[in-house]
């Protein structure tokens, strides 16, 4: 049914109400459809009481588009958009500890921390953990750097991401809650511009 | 003023009432005793029907749903009770019928201890279901139950499920009263219809040569059968319905061209892709529809008429996508078209019908071989109805040839488990369906396989009394599965031999009236007979053991390499 050409990273973001189980809700419509989740993020939004789901999978356009009308078609996702790399700001933290006996005597720490944009969070007589955010080729970088020195955990964070030309749900929350509510909310995107997804 | 105190079952079962739910179907068990015991006190307000197995409840509340175009409501108890509501669920989802299932669940305290028929019913649920909600404490009973009654019924419907621990039944709290719910801030039941789109599918529709619609379901669920009418009449065009749409429009109406689909009429398929122009109204262009989707109306521009955004370009690519309730949306549609005369190419699906009438039909509905047909018996049904009976039907050989053969003259008389194909939906679901549609005759047309599947469920017609006539097409095997190992497997007939009891003993047994027909000089009065007998009657009758369905598009195959024989 799908077609697994052009595939590439999609960042899909959910405008949810806050109720247990939603993330399995979310989760089941990925793995019915075989479609592994690169990283998932459930945060609080902008708004209060909305929750936000940031999800990264390497899809296909068509087969992200009709995940993601299967997500907003769930009764309690108040809206789901999804977007590439390019339009999207985003970041991931990534942790690493190291042997402090280790490190100390081989590297010039202080350099090490200049070079890769990282911060010490912890510094012990045993251990120091090291702290970057970035993108994944950016913690990819300080984690090769630190292998030969015995780096002993390493822990990424889910993507977390802004869409640039999103200007919030704070408004589009107050047409959700009306009872007739205006185009915004009941917008049919691909009905309309077919390419032109993104509609905040 | 004090406030009125109830206890959490008191609760389920006033919003019921307030719903105005005049029928449950259900089965009693350890985490559902308080609603039966409230029940006990309710029994003038709400009929309940005792079910032999919870499967065979919510397929009768499927039946009920179908038949009266109201939710159907299932009660079962947590664990097991629960899990046997699991098909049922998978099958209303799919065929998008309206259930509120109400669930036992053990004490709030013991959830996650593996306690005694403790299951995590909302985890396994979660795919089959609309929505989903536990209540460990009654206070949000009313809220809850009058979200999922609206959820159950509102845009394309479906089952909500709702599992509430024992504690929040027994417990006694200050009623705030019942408040209907007909807004939730992140669900949209009905889409804006947006002018510019029924101005492309009228421009479309006014230009097209060779139009064709293909309706579903969706005109049964708007309650739009009327607006349907009125479209099709003023646009001239032939119109074609999928299973579940059948019976939406009269049999006999000159612009009904019949079943599209695997086993659908010849001239539809073929014609699917000769047309210029094909609007799908409520329908989901399903894989047995479609046949080989890269081969499907390529020819053809489509319209889609559909009230959920995500079937639109799902399966097939719409030209045009009407989102809507197809009650609104098809009257803008009926209003810029214009009165046109489509008569050369009805004629057409005339010459298609005319091949297939001489080809496959007659042959089936008028044999000459010793062995009677499954056409004939529902030939034979349909001349003592005079099409005015509901059909409902369980899955196989029988489903496709009743589906092809019924005559219906009203809607919602054509209850069938179509997207899931649930064997042993039949009985129990013809329960139902007389439960929602008292003063009409019911029919369960079912295979010697299926009627095996739920057949307990006779317990039920003894007890209640309901008058249900069930038809058994006996051909001796697993029919359906036998014709596909028959004409792809080189007949290596694996495990479809099956063996039956004696079918009109059982009903018997059930004090149940029946009789066994083998010869064709018999049928007609044995039909007869059944049909004016007062009460529930088993009518078995033996056909052919290795009669195929035909036409047929071969999976895998384009629609318009149906075959005939």
């Amino acid at each position: 049914m799908y077609h697994n050409t052009d595939k590439q990273e999609y960042t899909i973001t959910v405008y949810t109400e806050n109720q247990v189980g939603l993330l399995n809700r979310i989760a089941i419509i990925f793995s019915r459809r075989k479609i592994n989740v690169e990283s998932l993020n459930t945060s609080p939004s902008e708004v209060p009481g909305i929750h936000r789901f940031t999800i990264v999978v390497e899809e296909s356009r068509d087969v992200v588009l009709k995940v993601v009308r299967q997500i907003e078609k769930q009764v309690e996702v108040l809206k789901a958009y999804f977007n590439t790399n390019d339009e999207i700001v985003w970041q991931e933290l990534a942790l690493y500890k190291v042997l402090s006996e280790e490190i100390t005597e081989k590297v010039k720490v202080e350099r090490l921390l200049r070079e890769f944009g990282a911060r010490a969070v912890a510094i012990r007589k045993d251990f120091i953990v090291f702290e970057t955010t970035g993108h994944r080729e950016e913690t990819n970088k300080l984690m090769k750097a630190l292998e030969p020195y015995g780096l002993v955990e390493f822990v990424r964070s889910a993507r977390v991401a802004i869409i640039k030309e999103s200007a919030g749900f704070h408004e589009k929350l107050k047409d959700f809650e009306k009872r007739e509510p205006g185009e915004e909310v009941t917008e049919n995107e691909y009905l309309g511009k077919r390419e032109a997804v993104f509609t905040m | 003023m004090e406030q009125k105190q109830l206890t959490g079952s008191q609760a389920v079962l006033e919003a019921c009432i307030a719903e105005g739910v005049d029928t449950i179907f259900g089965y009693p068990g350890g985490a559902i005793m308080p609603i039966y015991d409230a029940l006990y006190d309710y029994k003038e307000k709400l009929n309940h029907i005792l079910v032999r197995h919870e499967q065979g409840g919510i397929h009768a509340g499927q039946g009920y749903a179908r038949s009266s175009g109201k939710v159907g409501v299932v009660f079962a108890t947590s664990g097991p009770g629960a899990t046997n509501l699991v098909t049922g669920l998978a099958d209303a989802m799919i065929d998008s019928t309206p259930l509120v299932c109400i669930t036992g669940q053990v004490f709030a305290h013991l959830l996650g201890t593996d306690a005694f028929q403790e299951t995590d019913v909302i985890n396994i649920t979660m795919p089959v279901t609309k929505w989903n909600y536990q209540i460990t404490d009654a206070e949000e009973i009313p809220a809850v139950l009058a979200k999922a009654f609206y959820l159950a019924r509102s845009g394309r419907p479906g089952p909500v499920l709702i599992d509430i621990s024992k504690n929040a039944q027994f417990q006694l709290f200050d009623y705030p009263g019942y408040t209907p719910c007909n807004h939730v801030r992140s669900y949209r039941p009905k889409p804006v219809i947006r002018k510019e789109y029924i101005d492309e599918a009228v421009a479309l529709i006014n230009n097209a040569k060779k139009p064709l619609v293909v309706f579903g379901q969706g005109v049964i669920l708007g309650k739009a059968e009327k607006e349907f009418k009125k479209f099709i009449e003023k646009s001239g065009m032939p119109a074609a319905w999928t299973i579940l749409g059948l019976s939406a429009l009269p049999t006999d109406h000159p612009q009904n061209v019949g079943m599209v689909g695997m086993h659908g009429n010849y001239g539809p398929n073929v014609l699917t892709n000769d047309c210029d122009v094909l609007i799908a109204i409520g329908m989901r262009f399903d894989d047995r529809v479609t046949g080989r989707l890269d081969k499907y109306a390529k020819q053809a521009k489509i319209i889609h008429l559909d009230i959920d955004p995500s079937e639109i370009d799902k399966n097939v690519k719409a030209d045009v996508g009407v989102w809507g309730d197809c009650k609104e949306t098809l009257p803008l549609l009926t209003l810029g078209i214009e009165q046109k005369d489509r008569s050369e190419w009805l004629a057409v699906f005339a010459k298609y019908a005319k091949e297939e009438y001489d080809q496959c039909i007659q042959p089936e509905m008028y044999p000459t071989t010793e062995a009677m047909t499954m056409a004939e018996a529902i030939r034979v049904a349909n001349e003592v109805t005079e099409g005015n009976a509901i059909m409902v039907t369980d899955v196989g050989q029988h489903q496709m040839v009743t589906c092809r053969y019924a005559k219906f003259n009203q809607t919602r008389s054509n209850v069938t488990s179509g997207g899931l194909g649930t064997m042993g939906f039949g009985l129990p679901a013809a329960i139902g369906a007389k439960f929602g549609a008292q003063d009409r005759t019911v029919i369960a047309v079912i295979g010697d396989g299926g009627f095996q599947m739920t057949l307990q469920e006779l317990g039920t017609i003894m007890q209640t009394g309901v008058d249900v006539k069930i038809m058994i097409l006996n051909n001796q095997f697993l029919g359906m599965v036998r014709q596909w190992q028959d004409l792809f497997m080189d007949k290596r007939y694996s495990f479809v031999d099956i063996q039956s009891p004696d079918y009109v003993m059982l009903a018997k047994s059930y004090g149940i009236a029946g009789a066994k027909v083998e010869h064709r000089k018999d049928l007609e009065s044995a039909v007869k007979t059944m049909l004016e007998h007062k009460g529930s009657y088993l009518l078995e009758v033996m056909v052919g053991k290795e009669n195929n369905v035909f036409p047929m598009v071969p999976q895998g195959c384009s629609v318009s390499e149906i075959r005939l024989k």
